[in-house]
């Protein structure tokens, strides 16, 4: 019982906070919003079991992630977000879509799954056994995260740098 | 026994993306060092070598086939086939860059370090068989993709093109990736043969239908096909002409083949449709809207657009002609695409100022040479034979017909007509016209020239001499599937 | 005892309102985090599914989401960054260089 009131809690403020980024105009807003988003499903993550996902998503996600998000707000001195008329066709084809496609993939999760439940921590996720399938059997997709991340890098330095650090001018 | 350290011969099986990185990090690590004169040249050099080690770490590698790391990826004639295809595209456009590069003054030490790296990603696609690392391997890829579309910093519709293929990238990455976990829920595992072996008994669950939806959706985008298709013309007439010529063949070949390992190797249900629907889309609008361009960038893209949905109509037939079909015309589509985005960045100058139909009047005249090779590679786009391009329709079509799909293979053959106009338009502007302004002509570059030749042989190769191509395609496609 | 279907319809929700945000918001940036709350209705449904099948593999899926989400992150702002600096604007409807 306590299970399901901290799920209802934590998954009503979650969704609060999804609705909140969307209807705010500031970006920073919506930022901080994205944020109680993420606060409130490391709670659901660790009411599954998954305690190390759950610390990673607050550190990682909604700390360093989000740090940057906040960051780039504030260096480009955003402000409020004029609502123009936008892309129509995007309104008019996107949202009727989004709603039948959601609708249909809602019902489909519903009927497949039905009331299977899952007591609190029911799949245990420590570091331990994490880490030991991480460093075996998804070794290789974990060393072409160092590429993937290697690239994140150069690509951030190539665009973020000036473009007249170009054609020797650099090296005067 | 759990062994607790791959053996040696598994790394045998990831060798070219070893080579690929290796030779990246050495770029990156000179790129500092050397001086800024000899910088374009020498690290081009080393990117250049790079590439071609990593075709000859392919061929060694294809005489070890099986699964590697845990079962994450699989040597097989199919892995084979792609690696060699993205890797030598890779080769000829950093062979079609260098001079582009000069021209447009752009420091280009980390472009061909991201050309490499982005080639490890393609790569991987091709042979992983494990859904976590087709998900790293095809955001590698694009990435580095969505980095060099905004190369040209100091044009601003570079920035912006970068900016469209980014958020609508990451979008369809969303997508893709909410296909997995459906599919991941559906049949309780990531890697491909255990979740082949779960579709197999029937009923099929619901919720694999949607998982392959979704999935369908997110690498549409990434191979450009319609309805996903509308940022392909922006993101190629902003981004670098020889960048082009790379992400409309190499991301979209190892899409492909992901589209090919997720469809068939995984007995995927529910496809037939959802491709049809597709690749009849995708040949319509693309040829379509190819129509009205007058900027020659936008003109290919609406073209790649076509040639998706061409090669997804291989996709719709049955298995064991599809497969060879599709193969085949991911590589006739590359060599002559290739080509023809090193003719646009060659022509396009400082800037890229002369990208227009009208700037390409008169240049039967101006230089007949490069006029001559750009119409070979536009009528193997057309399909006139003697070219890749005939063939591959050809096999793509009989393949149709051998499924039964006579109403696709119908709107595929008049939108080859319709297709030929607009090629035959660029043609005819070239010989027939004459040149309104005057536009410089830059003398070819050797490393160019050498790009061009390769693209020609491999078109004309492909045109007269098909057979060992698609018998080696046919052989790969029947091990793919058993 | 909560049912997996709860968890999954939430996930559904969380990735329905990524996609509204994608489609209505006009900032840049407001647009890329919609795409960060449709990958975490993503990684939850990941979780709640390796729940129910007893597989770790899907909780190793969500460290990869978030490893690729913080390369995006990281490479997306510097694209953001780069357009500021041409154009001044964050507003995606002045971003029309080339015609949609």
């Amino acid at each position: 019982m306590t299970h399901l009131i901290i799920f209802l809690f934590f998954g009503a403020l979650c969704l609060a906070g999804a609705v909140n980024l969307l209807v705010q105009r500031h970006p920073i807003n919506s930022a901080l919003s994205l944020v109680v988003v993420m606060g409130s499903l490391a709670v659901e993550y660790l009411l599954l079991g998954a305690e190390f996902v759950a610390a990673v998503q607050v550190i990682v996600y909604a700390g360093a992630v989000m740090v940057l998000f906040v960051f780039v707000i504030m260096l480009l001195n955003a402000g409020e977000e004029v609502r123009t008329k936008g892309s129509r066709v995007a309104m008019l084809f996107g949202i009727p879509g989004m709603l039948v496609g959601s609708a249909l993939v809602g019902w489909v999760l519903i009927e497949r799954t039905g009331s299977q439940t899952v007591a609190a921590g029911a799949l245990p996720g420590a570091p331990r056994t994490i880490g030991w399938l991480l460093f075996h059997n998804f070794l290789l997709p974990f060393e072409v995260t160092s590429i993937l991340v290697l690239i994140a890098i150069m690509g951030a330095v190539v665009l973020a740098s000036h473009p007249d650090t170009d054609s020797g001018k650099k090296k005067s | 026994m759990a062994q607790t350290i791959p053996q040696g011969v598994e790394y045998v099986r990831i060798l070219p993306e070893i080579v690929l990185s290796l030779f990246g990090m050495v770029i990156m690590v000179l790129d500092p060092l050397v001086d800024e004169r000899s910088t374009q040249k020498l690290l081009g050099l080393i990117a250049l070598i790079g590439s071609v080690a990593a075709i000859a770490a392919t061929l060694y590698q294809s005489q070890f086939p099986g699964l590697g790391f845990w079962g994450m990826v699989k040597v097989d004639g199919f892995s084979t086939f792609f690696h060699i295809l993205v890797t030598a595209i890779a080769a000829v456009v950093i062979l079609s860059s260098f001079e582009y590069m000069q021209v447009q003054q752009i420091r280009a030490g980390e472009y061909y370090g991201l050309i490499l790296f982005g080639a490890v990603g393609m790569c991987l696609m091709s042979s992983a068989v494990e859904l976590v690392l087709i998900f790293i391997a095809l955001e590698t890829s694009s990435i580095s993709t969505y980095v060099l579309a905004g190369f040209r910093r100091r044009a601003a519709i570079s920035s912006e093109a970068s900016l469209k293929y980014f958020l609508l990238g990451s979008f369809a990455t969303a997508f893709f990736l909410y296909g997995v976990a459906l599919m991941f829920g559906a049949t309780g595992s990531t890697s491909i043969s255990v979740i082949a072996q779960a579709l197999r008994l029937s009923p099929v669950p619901v919720l694999a239908y949607a998982g392959i939806a979704f999935m369908f959706v997110g690498l549409g985008f990434k191979v450009a096909a319609a309805p996903f298709h509308v940022w392909t013309p922006d993101v190629y007439e902003g981004a670098p002409a020889p960048v082009v010529g790379f992400m409309s063949t190499a991301p979209k070949a190892a899409a492909f083949a992901v589209l090919l390992r997720v469809m068939f190797e995984s007995n995927a249900p529910g496809r037939l449709w959802l491709i049809w629907v597709a690749a009849a889309l995708s040949m319509t609008l693309g040829n379509v809207g190819a129509l009205v361009q007058q900027n020659v960038k936008r003109l290919l893209a609406y073209s790649s657009i076509a040639h998706a949905g061409y090669l997804l109509v291989a996709f719709a037939a049955l298995a064991n002609n599809g497969i060879p079909a599709a193969m085949f015309y991911t590589a006739s589509y590359a060599a002559m695409n290739v080509g023809a985005f090193a003719v646009v960045s060659h022509l396009a100058g400082a800037g890229e100022r002369y990208v227009t139909l009208d700037d390409y009047a008169g240049l039967g005249r101006r230089s007949p040479l490069l006029a001559a090779t750009l119409t070979i590679f536009l009528l193997s786009l057309i399909g006139i034979p003697m070219t890749g391009g005939f063939f591959a329709k050809f096999y793509v079509f009989s393949a149709a017909l051998q499924a039964n799909l006579v109403g696709l293979t119908i709107i595929g053959v008049l939108n080859s007509a319709v297709g030929a106009y607009y090629y035959l338009r660029i043609i005819v502007v070239m010989y027939m016209r004459e040149a309104r302004e005057e536009v410089p002509a830059i003398p070819v570059s050797p490393a160019l020239g050498a790009a061009l030749g390769i693209s020609v042989a491999a078109t004309l190769y492909l045109g007269l001499l098909p057979g060992r191509v698609l018998e080696y395609a046919s052989r790969s496609a029947a091990e793919l599937l058993h | 005892m909560v049912p997996i279907s709860y968890y999954l319809v939430l996930s559904g929700i969380l990735f329905a309102c990524g996609v509204t945000g994608f489609l209505i918001k006009r900032n840049i940036i407001s647009i890329f985090m919609s795409i960060e709350l449709m990958l975490n209705g993503v990684n939850l449904s990941f979780v709640a599914f390796a729940a129910q099948w007893h597989a770790l593999s899907g909780q190793i899926f969500v460290f990869f989401v978030m490893v690729v989400a913080a390369a995006e992150a990281a490479v997306g702002l510097a694209i953001i960054i780069a357009v500021y600096r041409t154009r001044e604007t964050l507003n995606i409807d002045q971003v029309d260089l080339l015609k949609l």
